[in-house]
């Protein structure tokens, strides 16, 4: 756990401080993303935390402990650091880039080795391969990748990462950033995470601090920096296409309806018909007992038939996961036409359905905690 | 490099090929008599040549190492502009007047032509050392106090190797401009194949004059060629050349 407590940094000569009163928790395990416009402190703030610049006043604790009270030399040793233009030693090998801090922590040669080997492997470089280049034999992205393992090399359970993905194309990137979160999901570091795009914000934060001028302006969840910004400058830096952002956050599962107003297959066509045309329906979902999803059924189709409603089903094969994100949902309903998407389980089970409207009064800012207004098809469950 | 090879192996056959018609035409013209018949002398002299480059070389380089070293630190930030020039323009007076100076004060014999080397060759690797850090990527700095080196572990462990290549370069300089310079100390009585050259001059004695010019060259291209080797050996693998 880190506490930043009133920190704030004056430059000797400057007439503003580059951080003015800072106070902010940051969990264990969390990562906590540092942003704002450049020459908002961002940096500095996170410098602060391993003293590589000294506090005006106020102060930060980690873990409990106040740094000022810690030798600065070993403070260091026990964080990860990780910067943008990764820094990794160029008259060393990878395997010495990486053994750094190990190797001011004074561990055996063995255990050293093993180390390496251990966080290449997580990193996705093949230790055989990789272990003995040097810096300059790499590329971009597997610099970035070594920069990361080097931070991590004595496991540290504090990391701080100035833009670490900065350097890389976005592809590389959001592959980095990927990999970046599985590793993070099984080690759970505490982290500070400094960038100035919003999108890895968004997705690398659990929480996010927007800084302006030094001063902290807004903290949160992303989401609710992009749905509640506290102010204009939040507005404005998390971007004008905020809202679709937050697809990118949302599951299928949060927006979906679920129950929503279906048939069985079992049941006569003429009653389904009748039910449809009282609803106003075109379209309807045909589900067996187990609401297993079998189809569709239209009133073109049920008009005059005798029987079951099963037997005039049409075959329905867009459906989209529960586990998805929004912004894929939405791209295969506008890609198809489509204005609504059946929300179907592993198991093959209807879950819910996703419809245009609820997704776009969902993801807009008059979206309410109660999942906002169903339109006409709110009528829930079996329909007979 | 391997396209490099042959090219090398022509122009030292190329070498070897002129120095041998050479070596014939001053053996015609008699110039090889002298060395023939001392060459006793040309090994006493070479040996003391030999002792005032090493002599000077070595504090110049441990002199030059710790001031470019110290002028390089944060602390010194204010005064290392005014240093190096005041320097740049002690290198400008030339060596006679440094070894005519260093006379005055020191009197004649081998200390005096020493402190006037060490002094010629300090600037050149003062310079270099200075230059060699300054550009030594912030980043690897940073990240190296970042991860919890002291500032000495800093300096030695990354500051130092990634400015090894342009250091040595100066080191280099400094020490083959050395041998040529060493000639003079035969002026303030420091012995060294000066003796040979002077001599040859003042009584126009070819004979005389190559029998120290030519071990002063071949020292020089030899100790040259020896750094050039040291380098390869020092220099990390991963730090990519100037050439």
């Amino acid at each position: 756990m880190i506490e930043l407590n009133h920190v704030t940094k004056t430059y000797p000569g400057a007439s503003q401080p580059a951080v003015d009163s800072v106070s902010l928790t940051i969990p264990e395990g969390e990562i906590c993303v540092f942003i704002g416009p450049s020459g908002c402190g961002k940096t500095t703030l996170m410098r602060l935390t391993n003293r590589l610049i000294p506090i005006t006043s106020g102060s930060i604790s980690v873990d409990g402990k106040d740094i000022m009270g810690l030798d600065p030399i070993e403070l260091r040793r026990h964080i990860g650091y990780a910067i943008q233009q990764v820094g990794l030693f160029p008259h060393m090998t990878v395997r010495d880039n990486i053994a750094t801090v190990p190797k001011l922590l004074g561990w055996a040669r063995t255990k050293i080795d093993a180390r390496v080997d251990e966080l290449l492997t997580l990193v996705n470089l093949e230790p055989g391969t990789f272990r003995d280049r040097y810096p300059r034999q790499l590329s971009g992205g597997q610099a970035q990748r070594v920069g990361v393992a080097r931070a991590m090399a004595a496991d540290p359970p504090i990391m701080l990462m100035d833009e670490p993905f900065g350097a890389i194309d976005p592809i590389n990137r959001e592959v980095l950033q990927d990999e970046f979160l599985r590793i993070q999901d099984k080690l759970k570091k505490t982290i500070i995470f400094v960038t100035h795009d919003i999108n890895e914000a968004i997705k690398m934060g659990q929480r996010i601090a927007l800084l302006k001028e030094g001063r902290l302006i807004q903290t949160g969840l992303p989401d609710e920096l992009l749905n509640r910004p506290a102010d204009e400058f939040v507005k404005s830096f998390v971007g004008a296409d905020r809202v679709l952002k937050r697809l990118n956050l949302l599951k299928v599962r949060d927006a979906m309806m679920t129950n929503p107003v279906h048939c069985r297959s079992e049941d006569s066509s003429e009653k389904v018909l009748e039910q449809m045309v009282k609803n106003d329906l075109a379209f309807l979902i045909v589900t067996d007992r187990d609401q297993r999803l079998l189809g569709y059924v239209n009133q073109y189709d049920l008009r005059g038939h005798k029987g079951h409603a099963g037997d005039v089903a049409r075959k329905l094969t867009l459906t989209v996961s529960p586990e998805r994100n929004l912004k894929e949902a939405l791209s295969q309903m506008l890609s198809y036409d489509l204005g609504i998407l059946v929300v179907v389980g592993e198991d093959g089970r209807i879950q819910g359905v996703l419809n245009s409207t609820t997704l776009c009064s969902l993801v807009g800012s008059t979206y309410d905690e109660h999942g906002g207004h169903w339109g006409r098809i709110t009528a829930a469950g079996r329909i007979l | 490099m391997k396209r490099e090879r042959p090219r090398g192996n022509y122009l030292t056959l190329a070498a070897v090929i002129i120095a041998f018609i050479l070596g014939v035409e001053a053996q015609r013209r008699g110039y090889l008599n002298f060395a023939r018949e001392n060459p006793g002398d040309i090994y006493r002299l070479l040996v003391q040549h030999l002792q005032l480059v090493f002599y000077s070389a070595s504090i110049a380089i441990a002199l030059g190492l710790t001031i470019g070293i110290v002028l390089t630190r944060g602390f010194m930030r204010r005064y290392r502009e005014t240093i190096l020039n005041l320097l740049g323009i002690c290198q400008t007076v030339p060596s006679l007047a440094v070894i005519a100076i260093a006379m005055s004060y020191l009197g004649i014999g081998r200390k005096t032509a020493v402190f006037a080397l060490v002094v010629y060759s300090l600037l050149p690797i003062i310079r270099s050392t200075v230059a060699g850090i300054f550009q030594v990527d912030p980043a690897l700095v940073d990240a190296g106090h970042g991860m919890g080196m002291t500032p000495r572990q800093v300096l030695f462990k990354v500051e130092i190797p990634n400015a090894m290549y342009i250091i040595l370069t100066g080191i280099r300089t400094a020490v083959v401009i050395n041998v040529g310079t060493a000639a003079m100390s035969f002026l303030v009585g420091g012995g060294g194949l000066g003796d040979l050259i002077f001599s040859g001059l003042a009584m126009v004695d070819a004979g005389l004059m190559l029998a120290g010019a030519v071990p002063t060259a071949c020292l020089a291209i030899i100790l040259n060629w020896s750094f050039e080797r040291l380098e390869k050996l020092i220099i990390s693998p991963g730090i990519p050349r100037g050439d």
